[in-house]
């Protein structure tokens, strides 16, 4: 009746874990009770989970990576605190097989399902308001990619209190995730996780493609888009062609272990080493994935707020999409030492050496839009210059351990760890919290807190150097990843000051959700009347704060590249239109949500060999979608009326300060 | 405008006649390679050969005559995804047998 | 169309002639949209053939392909494959003459087509498992079965769309919803055909070369 599944699966006899459990049982019912109490039920469902809007769904997907930052965050300091205690024959207090999860679901989740939402969520926010749309190519679609990213996370929270997660390291290579070393149901937990989130990146990926091939404004060519449109173009083309290598990878590890096939097993023909280069195909794209949109927020950033248009647009334009063709001959370096040669070795260690070429462009496509530019040390420019510095490292130690030579005596050793959190850290993550900032008046129509970012952003690029600069010089004394103890002395010391970074990380952390709190609590000094907090040069300046519905009254039409800066300059930004036009406009619906949350029941049935439910919510999700297709009233029109007394407030506001 | 759109449409669509081209070269292209496996009439390198190469016209075949790729300039974001989708199934296909054809070698499997 | 026609008002408004790129098209923009994801799925069959190519020879004593196949039966599975596609083909050219009838019957030929494809196919695969060839018995078979079964899957998926399909033209015609589906619909189908093509070429024929 219910598989594999018994009371048994609940971890309670660990106190961590139930602690864990408890406060987050506690905070949920919080959350619960407080929108019964204000009534907000309806709201919730009618302005939120059912929204096809992409702004809305964009605030969703961020706060999603939000909480998952949180939750990855803990793993992070837990893995801190363990290796700063357990030294010289010290067990700490997380127990091998506790740790090994542990680190597991830090990467997974860090990756997963907090640097993919917060991307996909800033690319909802800013790419159809950059273009000049009114919503993506298909609203529905963007629905069910959010909800089915939700079914992966709940599965992912699930696996905390109802068995456990993978204790395999975030890829899962086999032998080791095969059924005959890891039996439980930790690797299922992951395999069908990433499966399901998978799938809702790949339709992200085939929308905004679509989107911003198909619906930019008249006049857009493909070189006056703004830089994170590009960007955001290449990251999806990267998606759309590795997210499949994703898929089938797991996908045959899945019937390794659930049917008893050979792909990667020790014996009967099977090749592990098959999986570990199959996952690396889609694995470094996936980097890519992550950094080329944070490329394209820090090129926004510096134009917009050193008043000078972009240094070199063009040639930033060809180096991401050099980035983006290179970035699929680069996958061996993740495996110099599995034993292809010096040939093959060679091959791959110079593609990577490459690569460094077209990221050092954009580098100095920075740099140079700063010089003489009016700087305004603003806190996404904060971010931006902690970024310039901590990536140019991390972008260094990488070409080092791209020599195929330095990376045998380096690899899976800590100078590895330290150098991708240094680019992941660096790169993707300060190019996000830079593009919150920047973006966020246009979403809520009020600023973030200026003190409290600048003192997030001081605590990030301090802590991460102190956190990280360890790690290099520990990989350099042979010390090994993953280690839940070690009895190395010399080891000890630079843990403790990674410790000391890790708490100082967890400061600006804190400074980041302070500022949220305080500003919104404050939001009427903070308030954006203008649409134009920044001085800012593209579309998504030119409509009010918050962003109506719509987005756009009237399409715009575009004449040069930073649309915005132009017609400003042409005095034509403020021009109160003749009249107005009935807009289209897509219905919202709860299919997407159905799907996401049936999936997520389907998952769970799949982990735990629950063949009845699986079979039943698989049919559950036939059904939804061929209801869906059957469905003919999906879209409306907004009276010209309405989108009148609706702008002509803002135009109202805009003569009051004038 | 739409005028303009239509006239495009209908010319993508193709004809009977090119379906039915499409067809009968297929036939053709899958008998050919059929036939040379099944008598052997050549060596095993050169029916090789031989079978890819009529695969890939073949597949030319398909995209000409039932995708209608090759017309117009409509289609013209299909063709350059088309050929970048290429490259990458190139990539991965020819980049993982050449990566695990020398790991092969090296950890002397099979011998 | 409306929004069409809207944005250029929206550019006559402003006082600009613009050249209008497939704008805001909703059947060729759907249409796009699913050649992108056949793109995708481009790639998913590439990582299963590279795969194949990689473990394909690796018997572990079990059968060897030069003993399994029998290509009589692999060429009957091709031409009703390929015959299906030139029917959804003939589907299509009744649809864009506004035919409803003649592209019901061409679709309802397609997906008969299909169903008898994938039932040739699954008799191929009974008949190798009652042998003790099943997929569990080497990584060749592993992979044998996981392409040839993943190409089974996709045409499978594409029979019971063409189905509710069916439904839906019937019950609303041929309108610019049912069009557009018809148009990705064929799309899918001639990608799994020449698909088909490299799974005859690389397992069938270079099997038993």
């Amino acid at each position: 009746m219910f598989g594999k599944l018994s009371i048994e699966a609940v971890p309670y006899h660990e106190p961590i874990v139930m602690v864990v459990l408890a406060v987050a049982a506690v905070m949920g019912l919080g959350v619960v009770a407080a929108i019964t109490y204000f009534k907000k039920w309806g709201y919730l469902w009618k302005e939120w989970i059912t929204s096809v809007d992409h702004k809305r769904l964009g605030v969703m997907y961020i706060l999603v990576a939000i909480v998952m930052l949180i939750r990855g965050f803990s793993d992070a300091i837990m893995m801190r605190s363990q290796q700063a205690i357990a030294s010289g024959g010290a067990e700490g207090y997380l127990p091998p097989e506790h740790y090994d999860q542990i680190f597991t679901a830090h990467g997974v989740i860090m990756i997963f399902f907090m640097a993919m939402p917060f991307m996909v969520g800033l690319m909802n926010i800013a790419v159809p308001l950059q273009i000049g749309a009114r919503d993506v190519a298909f609203p529905f679609l963007n629905s069910l990619s959010f909800w089915l990213t939700v079914a992966g996370v709940i599965l992912v929270n699930v696996s905390l209190g109802v068995g456990e997660f993978a204790a395999t390291g975030w890829l899962a290579y086999p032998p080791l995730s095969d059924i005959q070393y890891s039996p439980g149901v930790g690797v299922d937990y992951w395999i069908w996780s990433l499966q399901i989130s998978g799938i809702g990146t790949l339709l992200t990926g085939v929308n905004f493609f679509v989107t911003i091939l198909k619906m930019r404004a008249p006049g857009m060519t493909l070189m006056k888009m703004p830089m994170f449109t590009w960007t955001a173009l290449c990251t999806n083309v990267l998606i759309i062609t590795a997210f499949p290598i994703l898929t089938v990878t797991i996908a045959l590890l899945t019937l390794d272990r659930y049917i008893g096939t050979h792909f990667f097993t020790n014996d009967m023909g099977g090749n592990q080493m098959m999986y570990v280069n199959l996952i690396w195909a889609w694995g470094h794209p996936e980097v890519y994935i992550l950094v080329l949109p944070a490329f394209g927020i820090f090129a926004e950033v510096v134009a917009t707020y050193c008043k000078k248009r972009l240094f070199g647009y063009t040639s930033m334009v060809y180096a991401t999409v050099a980035i983006t063709v290179l970035s699929f001959i680069v996958w061996l370096h993740h495996f110099f030492t599995m034993g292809a040669g010096a040939n093959v070795n060679s091959f791959f260690g110079i593609a990577t050496m490459i690569i460094a070429i077209p990221t050092g462009v954009k580098i100095f496509n920075w740099l140079f839009t700063m010089y003489e530019g009016r700087v305004q040390f603003t806190v996404p420019m904060a971010w931006t210059l902690g970024f310039l510095i901590t990536f140019t490292i991390g972008g260094m130690t990488g070409v080092l351990l791209a020599v195929p030579g330095a990376d045998y005596v380096l690899h899976n050793s800590l100078f590895l760890i330290a150098h991708f959190h240094n680019v992941i850290i660096g790169g993707v993550v300060f190019g996000y919290l830079a593009g919150f900032t920047y973006w966020f008046p246009k979403v809520f129509g009020f600023k973030l807190d200026e003190k409290l970012g600048k003192a997030s952003a001081w605590c990030w690029i301090v802590g991460f150097f102190t956190a990280f600069m360890p790690l290099y010089a520990l990989g350099f004394m042979g010390m090994t990843r993953r280690l839940n103890s070690y009895d190395n002395p010399d080891w000890h010391f630079p843990l403790i000051i990674a410790a000391i970074g890790a708490l100082i990380i967890a400061c600006g952390i804190a400074c980041q959700l302070l500022q949220l709190f305080v500003s919104i609590k404050n939001r009427h000094q903070n308030i954006d009347e203008t649409g134009d907090p920044w001085g800012g040069r593209t579309l998504e300046w030119s409509i009010p704060s918050p962003a109506p519905f719509y987005n756009f009254a009237h399409t715009p039409v575009v004449e040069e590249r930073d649309a915005f800066w132009h017609m400003k300059e042409k005095g034509i930004s403020e021009q109160k239109p003749a009249e107005y036009q009935d807009i289209h406009m897509p219905k919202n619906t709860s299919a997407g949500f159905f799907i996401g949350i049936i999936a997520s029941v389907f998952g769970f049935a799949l982990i735990w060999h629950i063949w009845w439910l699986a079979i039943v919510s698989a049919i559950g999700i036939f059904v939804t979608m061929v209801l869906r297709t059957f469905n003919d009233d999906i879209d409306y029109y907004v009276p010209a009326a309405e989108v009148e007394r609706i702008e002509s407030q803002r135009y109202q506001k805009l003569s009051n300060q004038a | 405008m739409s005028n303009q759109h239509h006239s495009q449409e209908s010319h993508d669509h193709g004809s009977v006649k090119s379906y039915t081209t499409g067809l009968i070269l297929s036939i053709i292209l899958t008998v050919i390679p059929f036939g040379l496996v099944m008598t052997g009439a050549l060596s095993a390198m050169t029916t090789l050969a031989a079978i890819m190469i009529m695969a890939v016209v073949q597949i030319v075949v398909q995209v000409v005559y039932f995708l209608h790729l090759n017309e117009g300039s409509g289609p013209r974001w299909n063709m350059i995804s088309l050929w970048f989708t290429i490259l990458i199934v190139g990539i991965v296909v020819v980049g993982s047998v050449w990566i695990m054809f020398h790991l092969n070698h090296n950890l002397m499997v099979g011998m | 169309m409306s929004t069409q026609s809207m944005t250029n008002q929206d550019a006559h408004a402003h006082g600009h002639e613009h050249d209008d790129h497939e704008h805001h098209d909703p059947v060729a923009t759907k249409v796009f949209g699913f050649w992108i994801y056949i793109m995708s799925d481009c790639v998913l069959f590439a990582s299963i053939f590279a795969t194949y190519a990689v473990l394909g020879t690796n018997y572990a004593g079990g059968p060897t392909s030069h003993e399994l196949f029998e290509l009589p039966f692999v060429l009957v599975e091709t031409f009703v494959l390929l015959a299906s596609s030139f029917m959804i083909g003939l589907a299509t050219l009744a649809m864009n003459k506004g035919n409803k009838q003649g592209t019901m019957l061409w679709l309802a030929l397609t997906l008969i087509l299909g169903a008898v494809f994938v039932s040739l196919e699954i008799y191929e695969f009974h008949h190798f498992i009652s042998e003790g060839a099943g997929p569990q018995r080497s990584a060749f078979l592993s992979s044998f079965f996981t392409l040839v079964g993943t190409h089974g899957l996709h045409v499978t998926s594409g029979v019971i769309w063409a189905i509710i399909l069916l439904i839906q033209i019937a019950t609303k015609g041929l309108n610019d919803m049912n069009r557009s589906r018809l148009m990705c619909l064929s799309l899918f189908w001639h990608f799994l055909h020449i698909i088909w093509i490299c799974v005859f070429t690389i397992v069938y024929l270079m099997g038993v070369i």
